[in-house]
């Protein structure tokens, strides 16, 4: 019996007269990697949403291990090891491919504005660590190379890449990726693939939203389908696909 | 980058040296003296509108707090400059935290227009409050600043220690810049949402960076008014706070130096503009003051179409652009000589 990470119970959001997400009870197992699916509009990317603290939940619970997640803030739930990437990319343009990440690991320091100013020799050897281990998530995903581009000058496949680094800076134990291989062409998504199983052997927890059905069905241990902010269907890929409430919610009736 | 901006505060720091030798005229060692003022208040408006990408048009007013605290204090209570300065901080830093809290938890342009709104408050205080500011004829009598018993009482001495703050201002800003604190305001200019997901607390940083700036500002005020020795509400109006963002912008948002450049630029341009008009008179051409504001407004309108990085920014990659391509040409011409 693997151990959940996450649990959430009766989560419910409502947005206006609209019900994104409708009494979802999801547990997702430790270690291993879940893919949320579902029609466009079903609530998925209000999921990873509700949980990475950007949206407030109308009613329900979010448990990561013990710790109630409802109502932290986003900065918050990162400090506990929660980290995401954005369905439309968010990285940093107006920094280098480097400093993105190095933004990452702001989490593993403590200095603060008035530190930073007036001792900087002291912080020396702290701003050598966190550019090595930037640097090394930037080796990790093959884009030591652009270290000292802008990120907003990288193609999108790269962007993709780089908000991963700079998840993978945070150190988090549980990560989300929203639409990883989106926009990406297949030998991008073939690379993204085998991205998450290195995600994954490094013993981070993986849940992931993606309409690309055949980096779903390769990559996650487990699949988990909603429709209209319900679960319709949860189970291993191969469950899921042969399941007649799944290929209905997908194709119609 | 980090070398680059150490590089720029010596040739700041050896034309300082330099300068008075240069000039010799008291009268453009004042201009020197005021152009100070405008770096160290664009210096601390540019973490708060180029890096942090929050947006104030009302900075003039934080200039005024501490212009008028240090006038008040030691004209009224007799109080040393010093101490007179540092309520000036406190009371501008209280401000902005005050205008921070409700405003920095939203996404938008709430802070310009609190910091609009506060700017006219200020100013209408200014002229008002007589008992207190002297309104429309304001406090004279302002001391100098002292020095470990050295009073800073000629231009040359106040040239220096002005510009010793300035440069100062120029390496706390820069460390800030290139640490973690300076790399999460950044992000929150890049993105907000991204800039939460990695454990920025956004909304305390941009009122921590807001209050910085702010106290760059009251500095500035206090020493204006320790330099001039009397102030009014004139200079403290809404207009001068849109001159302060134009110099930013003139200069470049995203880069100390070029908000540094911009001020020191708009600052010398009316000297600039009044031997212009001296020399169109001698072709018998008029040149008023009044056409002052049309020629800024012209530099900034072709600086936002052509260079929109700024000057600084603009020029710097215009000239790599000129020595990429003689390299070309000169490589080519080379050739044919072969």
């Amino acid at each position: 019996m693997p151990n959940s990470i996450l649990r959430l119970e009766n989560l419910r959001k409502k947005f206006g007269g609209v019900v994104a997400v409708d009494d979802l009870n999801l547990v997702f197992n430790k270690g291993e990697v879940t893919a949320l699916i579902g029609p466009n509009g079903a609530g998925k990317t209000t999921v990873f949403n509700l949980i990475t603290g950007f949206v407030k939940p109308t009613a329900g619970t979010i448990l990561f291990k013990d710790i109630r997640l409802n109502h932290k803030k986003p900065h918050a739930i990162a400090a506990l090891g929660i980290g995401r990437t954005f369905q439309n990319v968010q990285v940093f343009s107006n920094m280098t491919v480097l400093e993105n990440v190095m933004v990452g690991r702001h989490l593993r320091s403590r200095n603060g504005m008035l530190m930073s100013a007036f001792l900087p020799p002291m912080l020396r050897r702290e701003e050598n660590r966190i550019r090595a281990s930037a640097q090394e998530r930037l080796v990790l995903l093959g884009l030591d190379r652009y270290a000292h581009l802008p990120a907003g000058s990288l193609p999108l496949g790269n962007q993709r890449m780089l908000e991963i680094a700079r998840a993978l800076a945070l150190e988090p134990t549980l990560l989300f990726l929203d639409e990883p291989a989106s926009g990406l062409n297949a030998r991008e998504t073939m690379a993204m693939g085998e991205l998450i199983h290195k995600i994954k052997s490094m013993n981070i927890t993986v849940i992931l939203v993606e309409h690309d059905m055949e980096l779903v069905m390769d990559i996650s241990d487990r699949v988990a389908v909603i429709n209209f902010g319900r679960l319709i269907a949860q189970g291993t890929p191969k469950e899921v696909q042969l399941n007649p409430d799944v290929i209905n919610a997908y194709l119609g009736t | 980058m980090k070398i680059k901006d150490y590089v720029g505060i010596g040739i700041v720091m050896a034309a300082v040296a330099v300068a008075p030798k240069l000039v010799g005229n008291e009268y453009y060692l004042g201009v020197l003296i005021f152009a100070a003022l405008n770096c160290l208040t664009c210096t601390g408006l540019c973490l708060l509108m180029g890096y942090a990408g929050q947006i104030s048009i009302g900075h003039g007013a934080f200039i005024a707090v501490g212009a008028y605290t240090s006038a008040v204090l030691t004209t009224k209570l007799g109080w040393s400059p010093w101490t007179a300065m540092g309520c000036g901080v406190i009371l501008a830093a209280g401000i902005a935290v005050f205008m921070g809290l409700p405003t920095m938890r939203l996404k938008g342009h709430y802070l310009a227009m609190a910091t609009l709104g506060f700017a006219s408050i200020i100013h209408i205080v200014a002229v008002a409050a007589v008992d207190v500011t002297g309104g429309p004829s304001g406090i004279t009598g302002i001391p100098r600043l002292q020095l470990f018993g050295f009073v800073l009482n000629s231009d040359t001495r106040n040239f220096y220690f002005y510009w010793g703050i300035v440069v100062a201002g120029l390496l706390l800003a820069v460390n800030l810049i290139h640490s973690r604190v300076g790399r999460g305001l950044q992000a929150i200019h890049g993105s907000e949402d991204a800039a939460a997901s990695l454990g920025v607390n956004i909304a305390v940083d941009k009122i921590k960076v807001l209050v910085l700036s702010a106290v760059y500002a009251s500095i500035s005020g206090s020493l204006y008014a320790h330099y001039v020795l009397f102030i009014d509400p004139g200079p403290f109006d809404v207009m001068h706070s849109v001159l302060l963002v134009t110099m930013v912008a003139v200069g470049g948002l995203h880069n100390i130096w070029g908000a540094f450049s911009g001020a020191l630029l708009l600052s010398l341009l009316p000297e600039g503009l009044s031997f212009l008009s001296e020399y169109l008179q001698t072709f018998d051409i008029r040149y008023r003051t009044d056409y002052d504001t049309l020629i800024y407004g012209g530099i900034l309108l072709l600086i936002m179409l052509f260079l929109p990085e700024g000057l600084f920014e603009g020029l710097s990659r215009l000239l790599k652009t000129v020595f990429s391509l003689r390299r070309k040409w000169g490589g080519g011409l080379a050739r044919h000589a072969e």
